[in-house]
C-alpha cells in the first residue's frame, strides 16, 4: 500500500515536469526540467525493481543528455536571426 | 494549425490510453511475460548455468540477446557520426585572432592572424573571447571529482556480472568525467585529454572488439556471437568463455559510448568549431 502512494507521487510530479518543460519560456529551464523528469522516472525504476534501467536512466537521462541540452541552449539566441 | 496539433495529440493520447486497458494487470501470474511456457522463466532458471552470470539482466543483455545490444552500440556510433558530419565545421571563418591572458599581471593580450603565438604555459594562458575568470571552487571541486567517478565507471563495468550496471553505464560515466572536465575549465582542457581523433578511434574501436568477438566466434567454426568457441582458444570450459566473453563485449561497448558521448559534446558545446565552447 505504501509502496503505491510512492508510485502515484512520483508519476503526479513527472506530469507535472513535462506539462512544465512544454510550456515554460525559458529553453534552460525546459532542460533542467527534462533533466528532473528523467531524474523521477529513474526512481520509479528503481521503485519498480528495475535497477539496471535505474541506472542507466540516471546516467544516460539525467546526466549526459540534460549537459548536451544545456549545450545545445547556450547556441540559442532570444530572438530568430532572420 | 494549433488547434489541428492539439487535436493529433490528444488524439494520440487517448488511443494509447485506451489501449493500456488491454495489458495484462503487474503481477499477473498468466500474462505471457509470466507463463510457464514462456523465456523469462528459462532464462531465471538457466542463465547461472549457462553462463555463469548471477545477474539475469546481465547474461540476457550480453549473452542472450547479444544481437540486440551489438547493433544497439553500432547506433550510439552512428549517432556521433551523424553530429559529427552534421554540426562539424573545418573552414574557419572571417578574421582569425586568440586571445590570450599573462597571468602575473593579469594583461589580455588580442594576436591577428600572422602574429606570433606565444608558447602555452603558466605565464600565457589562452582564453576564450567571452572570458570569466575561473570560479577556483568549482574547478577544483570538480578536478577531485573526477578520478573518483572514474574509478566508480570502472568498478561498473567490471561488476556488471554481478550488481546492476555494465558497458553502457560505464562507459556513460566514464564520459560524463571528462564532460565534467570540459565544462568546469574550457573546451580545450578537455579536448586535450581527449582528442577528436582519439574520440573517433575509441568509438570505432568498440564497436570492432564487438562485432571482432562475434565474428571470432563464427570463424572458430560456431554461430555468430556464440562465446562458447572461444573456449578452443583460451583453453578454459566453455562455461567460463561465456562469461569472458560476455567481459570482452562489455568492455567494447563502455569504450564506444564514452568516446560518442564525449565526441557529441565537444561537436555541441563549440557548435562544430572545437575552439572556443561553453
Amino acid at each position: 500500500m505504501e509502496r503505491e502512494w510512492i508510485d502515484v507521487i512520483t508519476l503526479a510530479i513527472v506530469i507535472v515536469c513535462a506539462i512544465g518543460a512544454i510550456n515554460v519560456k525559458d529553453l534552460l529551464g525546459a532542460s533542467i526540467l527534462l533533466g528532473a523528469y528523467s531524474f523521477l522516472m529513474c526512481i520509479l525504476w528503481a521503485v519498480m525493481g528495475a535497477v539496471d534501467v535505474a541506472f542507466t536512466e540516471a546516467t544516460v537521462g539525467a546526466g549526459v543528455s540534460t549537459v548536451f541540452c544545456v549545450a545545445a541552449v547556450f547556441h540559442t539566441t532570444r530572438r530568430t536571426k532572420d | 494549425m494549433k488547434i489541428l496539433g492539439w487535436l493529433t495529440v490528444l488524439m494520440c493520447g487517448a488511443l494509447l490510453i485506451f489501449n493500456v486497458s488491454e495489458f495484462p494487470d503487474m503481477g499477473d501470474a498468466n500474462s505471457p511475460a509470466n507463463s510457464k511456457q514462456n523465456l523469462s522463466e528459462y532464462f531465471l532458471k538457466k542463465a547461472y548455468h549457462d553462463t555463469k552470470v548471477p545477474n539475469v539482466v546481465t547474461a540476457v543483455l550480453a549473452d542472450y540477446r547479444g544481437y540486440d545490444t551489438m547493433y544497439e552500440t553500432a547506433v550510439i556510433f552512428s549517432a556521433g557520426l551523424a553530429c559529427f558530419f552534421l554540426l562539424r565545421i573545418f573552414r574557419k571563418k572571417g578574421p582569425k585572432s586568440r586571445f590570450y591572458r599573462h597571468t602575473p599581471t593579469g594583461v589580455t593580450l588580442r594576436i591577428d592572424e600572422g602574429g606570433k603565438l606565444p608558447e602555452e604555459s603558466d605565464v600565457f594562458k589562452r582564453i576564450d573571447s567571452i572570458w570569466i575568470p575561473h570560479d577556483n571552487i568549482v574547478r577544483i571541486t570538480c578536478r577531485l571529482v573526477v578520478p573518483f567517478i572514474q574509478i566508480f565507471a570502472l568498478y561498473v563495468i567490471a561488476h556488471g556480472h554481478y550488481s546492476p550496471g555494465g558497458g553502457f553505464q560505464g562507459g556513460v560515466l566514464l564520459g560524463a568525467s571528462i564532460i565534467l572536465i570540459a565544462v568546469s575549465n574550457n573546451l580545450r582542457a578537455g579536448i586535450q585529454r581527449m582528442s577528436e581523433k582519439g574520440a573517433a578511434l575509441m568509438g570505432s574501436a568498440g564497436v570492432l572488439i564487438y562485432a571482432g568477438t562475434a565474428a571470432l566466434c563464427l570463424l572458430l567454426g560456431s554461430q555468430f556471437l556464440n562465446y562458447n568457441a572461444l573456449a578452443k582458444l583460451l583453453h578454459i570450459k566453455p562455461v567460463v568463455a561465456r562469461y569472458n566473453g560476455i567481459l570482452i563485449v562489455e568492455i567494447g561497448v563502455a569504450l564506444a559510448v564514452m568516446a560518442v558521448m564525449v565526441w557529441i559534446y565537444y561537436n555541441l558545446s563549440s557548435a562544430g568549431k572545437h575552439d572556443e565552447g561553453l
